[in-house]
């Protein structure tokens, strides 16, 4: 199959973001003209759809919304742009660009994602194209950062401690490539390239997708034993690095992860991936490149909640599945090669790689890089990257990692580091460490409850408990979004809250600890009171009848707080 | 009030009329009596279809030829010239009002009774549509004019430089071209009504006295009133209307270094109407730590008592609600400088000492004159009576009543700055801004203003120019074309510091859009690049269009900022006309000219 055109009829049954990729001109829309209406800080509807495959959504100040629609005004629009960085690694100089543009056009902060990507908030429209051209002169880009293509290709952060990380961090970034959709408006609109003659886009500008891209978004991720850092099993499409004798030996296959739900709605859920198989190296890009074209084919584009991979293979089975991209490849998928994942978190502190470099991870508490009050994390990292010689890595759980430090610049960075208060990031409880929140209000317009804001002083509150109990170094992955689409992969933890409303949280319990069980919902739409009520006893709990090594996920199962999720469809049962 | 007795014999009254009418009579006050005058000649006039004049009492048809040639910019000119009119005719003069704008200039030369009223804008302009009239009158071609007599009275406002520059100028230019000064020239200050009306009766009753006119009317009852009638109810200048503020909040968003406030106030059961381009007049209360400050700089007290008018009141009452405090002007510092007898300031407001005048006058309030020139055992009567009244700020008016019925809506933008290590703030802005309480009323009145009004024709394209406040009655002008479904293009031109926090009126502006009632809008936020962008610049970039709208007869209107913006504005504009229409210099000035003339051109510049 190919991309076959779409009657009339067909085309007015599915989704309205469907017909306007269809009329989009291969994402070009309208956007030139809307950037340039002096009347408004924000963009058609429909233009705002298509933004979203360059890498940048429009946003609104939420908390400013009433006041100025009383004073006559205009929601305060503003732009966030996402950066791509496969595999999550950029260079000093990167860091500084990003840095400099943060506080020239954005807010005066960086946010790490939890897909190794860089935003940037509050860029004004008028300052929109300036900022994207200058992020492309530094060599990053922002097209499909966003939007329904395959987005930022994830990978263990950590490349240069073997031989083994360093060929995987370049399969990442060739899948990146290879994925990335081709259509020229990314230039004509953001760098001045120059017009495809005749106004419309030729046929064949995007062999891969289509003029219809994908029915949804799509994520990939390579991950490196022992560490599950990147949550493989939350993506649609993921390949497990296995080694044999000290050698790449090629990746198990994953496919049909994705966490994304829409509350009350039981025929939506989070789903972990399957492994079905075994590719070697070099048939990496044609497998990745099938399986995004099976689900071009078959995904559902008349529902956008029910339009995600995972539901494509739920639909129709993972034999189907695997049978379906075989013939497509001309050959079958090897036998799933043994594997072991033990953690998901990160690991705090210095590390010496096999190279003789070193490598510190820095806790960054959601991932928010700015100057705060007695602790200028900002300024600390501009100046460590102005004599860095190394490299920066975002990790997937919105950490960063300075990489790659020579012997003879490490007690420089270490001066830095003392200078700026960042020696000690890690002494902080292991709560705390292991958490993650999305951004939410003010800027996310799909948030129903705080996150980013609210999660640090929650999690104060719940570890004068852990303290009490002695449970303060006691590793627990607590993550927290403020809508049940997913972005902290909030049913990955061992304690998950998803907004419902503000001050409203579903209290989720139970996933694993290597990020291969997801959580159950153990109390549904409670406020802060309820959520340490609820904790508390628990935690208590934990510290006393745990046995040897058993994680907070699986001790909650064993006690029968809530029971294990087998697979997604059981999400909700 | 008294008023003689009426009876059978001494009016045309029924018996049980005039003991109605004795009852009354006596209950009035001056001010009552005097509208009431005004009403009954007004009912009249409209019964006999003569117009609406107010005091059209039936014109003289053989008496002496009065012209009395007007400029106004503001309507309060022409008010002046319509009472002049009223009082002359009353006098058995034939009076006809002429505005300068509308002046067939080869007529001049004919004329032989003059009376001149004339209004000063800025810094020492004539008003609009005068100014052609100014320019003849002053070149070579202007005629001699011998035979003529004249008197002058100048409006202006004594805190500015060039103080009644206008009447002053041609009060000496008609001598200067033989004719008569039959009365001495008047300069009105803000509050001109009682200077003006001395000034009429004087001015008449010689010009009665040189040509010998009878008086039409019996005089017995009605004598010459201190104060202007008027027709538009019981609430007036002289009497302002409580106005109840119905919102006052701040338009612009937070960040903005500006504090742009919207209010709205009731006009329920007041009577008072208005229309687009009309200004509103409010009477402020002064700020209490200014005027404590004040009283404690010239060592007086508080309580002291002074007379205001007929009222005794203590000091710092008066100072809060009937004295302006703040404002420096010369006619102030010249009764101040006698007071305290200070050479050196006499010194400043010599004649010929200008310069120094403007420099010290510039940044500084009464306090730094007071305190840098302190006197010695004043009371407080002599201080008061070196200050002039407080004034009414005039606002343009930012509501249609078809839009909001009985509602009154301003644009008002906080003054405040630092001069020569002081905080100050404009008084009525501040006033609204920080003073008003919760169920405070403001003491209002309407001001009309012919001279700033939406075209007769509702097809008629129209554009607007009005960075900042100045946008307030161009909302008004599209609330009234939307409500009289006026099918004529509209064009804004706004502008002012910043997109995301200054945009005023934003959400309006964009409905507008999407309706179709604004056809187009162009902006210039200053400072939201590099280099500063204003709205002459954005009519430059559209100079074609823009020509080509005034070729299909739109009409062009000014708001705002005189000083940097309404004079920046009309360079653009003759600038366009010379280019796009190819034209010289001289015949684009003459065009413009012509689009005055034609009143198609108008501004509202403060």
């Amino acid at each position: 199959m190919s991309t076959t055109p779409v009657s009339p009829e067909e085309l007015a049954k599915r989704a309205e973001v469907e017909r306007i990729k269809d009329k989009s001109r291969f994402l070009r829309g309208t956007i030139t003209e809307g950037l340039a209406d002096p009347v408004t800080g924000a963009i058609s509807e429909s233009d705002g759809i298509l933004t979203k495959f360059h890498g940048t959504y429009q946003q609104d100040d939420r908390d400013l919304r009433d006041e100025r629609r009383k004073q006559k005004l205009e929601p305060l629009y503003s732009f966030m742009i996402r950066v791509r960085v496969p595999g999550g690694v950029c260079t000093p100089a990167q860091w500084l660009e990003m840095d400099r543009l943060a506080t020239t056009y954005a807010n005066h902060t960086i946010r790490l994602t939890t897909r190794q990507a860089f935003q940037l908030h509050g860029v004004l429209k008028r300052n929109l194209k300036t900022t994207i051209a200058e992020i492309n002169h530094a060599l990053m880009d922002t097209i499909a950062a966003c939007g329904d293509v395959n987005r930022n290709v994830m990978c263990n952060p950590n490349p240069y401690q073997s031989h083994l990380h360093a060929e995987v961090y370049e399969v990442t970034k060739a899948i990146s490539d290879h994925l990335t959709p081709r259509t020229r408006a990314y230039h004509e609109i953001w760098l001045d390239g120059e017009k495809v003659a005749g106004g419309e886009a030729k046929d064949n500008e995007e062999p891969i997708y289509g003029k219809h891209y994908l029915p949804r978004k799509f994520k990939t991720a390579v991950a490196v034993p022992p560490s599950n850092d990147v949550d493989i099993f939350a993506n649609d499409l993921g390949f497990i690095a296995v080694e044999e004798d000290g050698k790449l030996a090629g990746f198990n296959v994953t496919v049909g992860g994705g966490l994304g739900m829409t509350h009350s709605e039981p025929a939506t859920y989070p789903r972990l991936a399957d492994v079905i198989g075994f590719t070697p190296t070099d048939k990496v890009l044609q497998v990745a490149e099938e399986i995004v074209k099976i689900q071009r084919d078959f995904g559902d584009r008349v529902n956008r909640k029910h339009a995600r991979f995972k539901y494509t293979i739920d639909d129709r089975g993972i034999a189907w599945f695997k049978e379906e991209l075989n013939q497509r490849l001309g050959w079958k998928l090897g036998k799933v090669r043994p594997y072991a994942f033990d953690h998901s978190g990160d690991r705090y502190g210095w590390v010496e790689g096999t190279n003789k470099r070193w490598h510190l991870t820095l806790f960054i508490q959601n991932g928010r890089v700015k100057d705060m009050e007695g602790y200028p994390l900002m300024t600390g990292l501009r100046e460590i990257a102005k004599i860095h010689d190394g490299d920066f890595r975002l990790t997937a759980n919105q950490n960063l990692i300075i990489g790659n430090v020579s012997a003879k610049k490490k007690p420089a960075i270490e001066k830095l580091l003392k200078k700026y208060g960042m020696q000690d990031t890690d002494q902080q409880s292991a709560l705390r460490l292991n958490a993650m929140a999305c951004v939410a209000f003010p800027t996310c317009g799909l948030a129903m409850a705080e996150s980013e804001r609210y999660l640090p002083g929650l999690i104060t509150k719940l570890e004068k408990v852990l303290e009490e109990e002695g449970l303060r170094d006691e590793p627990i992955l607590i993550r927290m979004t403020g809508c049940p689409n997913g972005c902290a992969r909030p049913y990955l933890g061992e304690i998950g809250f998803v907004g419902k409303a503000p001050g409203r949280y579903n209290l989720y319990l139970g996933a694993g600890f290597r990020g291969d069980r997801l959580n159950k919902l153990y109390r549904e739409n409670v406020n802060e009171q309820q959520i340490l009520e609820e904790l508390t006893p628990i935690l208590r709990r934990y510290a006393k009848e745990r046995e040897a090594g058993e994680r907070f996920g699986d001790f909650v199962i064993r006690k029968k707080y809530v029971k294990a999720v087998k697979e997604g469809k059981d999400f909700h049962a | 009030m008294q008023f003689p007795s009426l009876d059978r014999n001494n009016s045309p009254l029924s018996e049980e009329q005039a003991r109605l009418f004795n009852q009354f009579a006596g209950s009035l006050s001056p001010e009552q009596a005097s509208w009431i005058s005004g009403y009954l000649a007004g009912v009249r006039a409209v019964a006999h279809g003569s117009g609406g004049g107010v005091h059209a009492v039936s014109a003289p048809v053989h008496g002496p030829e009065l012209t009395i040639l007007v400029g106004s910019q503001t309507g309060n000119s022409d008010k002046v010239a319509e009472e002049a009119k009223a009082r002359a005719l009353a006098k058995g003069l034939k009076a006809t009002v002429k505005s300068m704008g509308d002046y067939k200039l080869p007529q001049l030369k004919n004329e032989k009774n003059v009376l001149v009223v004339i209004s000063t804008q800025g810094e020492g302009d004539p008003p609009d549509n005068a100014k052609e009239f100014y320019e003849f009158l002053h070149g070579k071609r202007a005629p001699k004019l011998e035979q003529a007599k004249f008197s002058v009275l100048g409006l202006g406002d004594s805190s500015y430089t060039y103080f009644c520059k206008m009447g002053i100028d041609f009060d000496r230019r008609l001598e200067e071209l033989g004719a008569t000064r039959i009365y001495p020239r008047v300069d009105c200050d803000v509050d001109y009504e009682e200077a003006a009306s001395s000034w009429m009766e004087g001015a008449l009753g010689e010009f009665v006295q040189a040509l010998g006119a009878t008086s039409s009317v019996s005089a017995s009852v009605v004598t010459a009133p201190s104060g202007f009638a008027s027709t538009e109810g019981v609430y007036s200048k002289r009497n302002p209307f409580p106005a109840e503020v119905l919102e006052n909040l701040v338009l612009n968003g937070r960040g903005s270094s500006k504090e742009t406030r919207h209010i709205e106030l009731s006009l329920e059961n007041s009577g008072l109407t208005y229309e687009p381009g009309d200004a509103v007049g409010v009477f402020p209360v002064n700020c209490p730590e200014v005027v404590d400050r004040l009283i404690g700089a010239v060592g007086l007290g508080a309580g002291d008592m002074v007379t205001v008018g007929d009222a005794q009141m203590p000091l710092r009452e008066a100072l809060l609600t009937r004295y302006e405090v703040t404002t420096l002007t010369r006619p102030m510092m010249q009764k101040y400088a006698a007071l305290v007898g200070s050479k050196k300031l006499a010194g400043i407001l010599k004649e010929d000492a200008l310069p120094s005048f403007i420099e010290y006058v510039n940044g500084r309030e009464i306090i730094d004159l007071v305190e840098d020139y302190p006197g010695k055992g004043m009371t407080a009567i002599e201080f008061a009576q070196t200050l002039r009244k407080l004034p009414p700020r005039l606002y343009s008016i930012a509501s249609s009543l078809a839009a909001h019925p009985e509602e009154v809506h301003l644009t008002v933008v906080a003054v405040r700055y630092q001069s020569h290590g002081r905080d100050r703030k404009g008084v009525c802005s501040t006033y609204f801004a920080d003073r008003l309480g919760e169920d405070a009323r403001v003491p209002v009145f309407i001001e009309h203003n012919k001279n700033f009004k939406l075209p007769a024709d509702s097809t008629a394209p129209i554009m607007m120019v009005g960075p900042g406040t100045g946008v307030a009655p161009f909302r008004a002008f599209l609330e009234d074309r939307e409500a009289a479904g006026a099918t004529g293009r509209n064009w804004l031109f706004f502008g002012d510091q910043h997109f995301e926090t200054d945009f005023m009126y934003q959400v309006e502006w964009q409905n507008y859009l999407k309706r179709g009632l604004l056809t187009r809008i162009d902006l210039a936020f200053s400072r939201d690049q590099k280099e500063k962008v204003y709205v002459q610049h954005r009519m430059l970039e559209q100079q074609k269009d823009v020509y080509a709208w005034l070729e299909e007869g739109a009409s062009f209107y000014v708001c705002g900022d005189e000083k940097r913006m309404a004079h920046d504005v009309h360079a653009a504009l003759l600038e366009i006309v010379r280019v796009q229409g190819g034209k010289t210099a001289e015949q684009a000035e003459e065009y413009v000219k012509a689009l005055q003339r034609e009143k198609r051109y108008q501004r509202d510049v403060y």
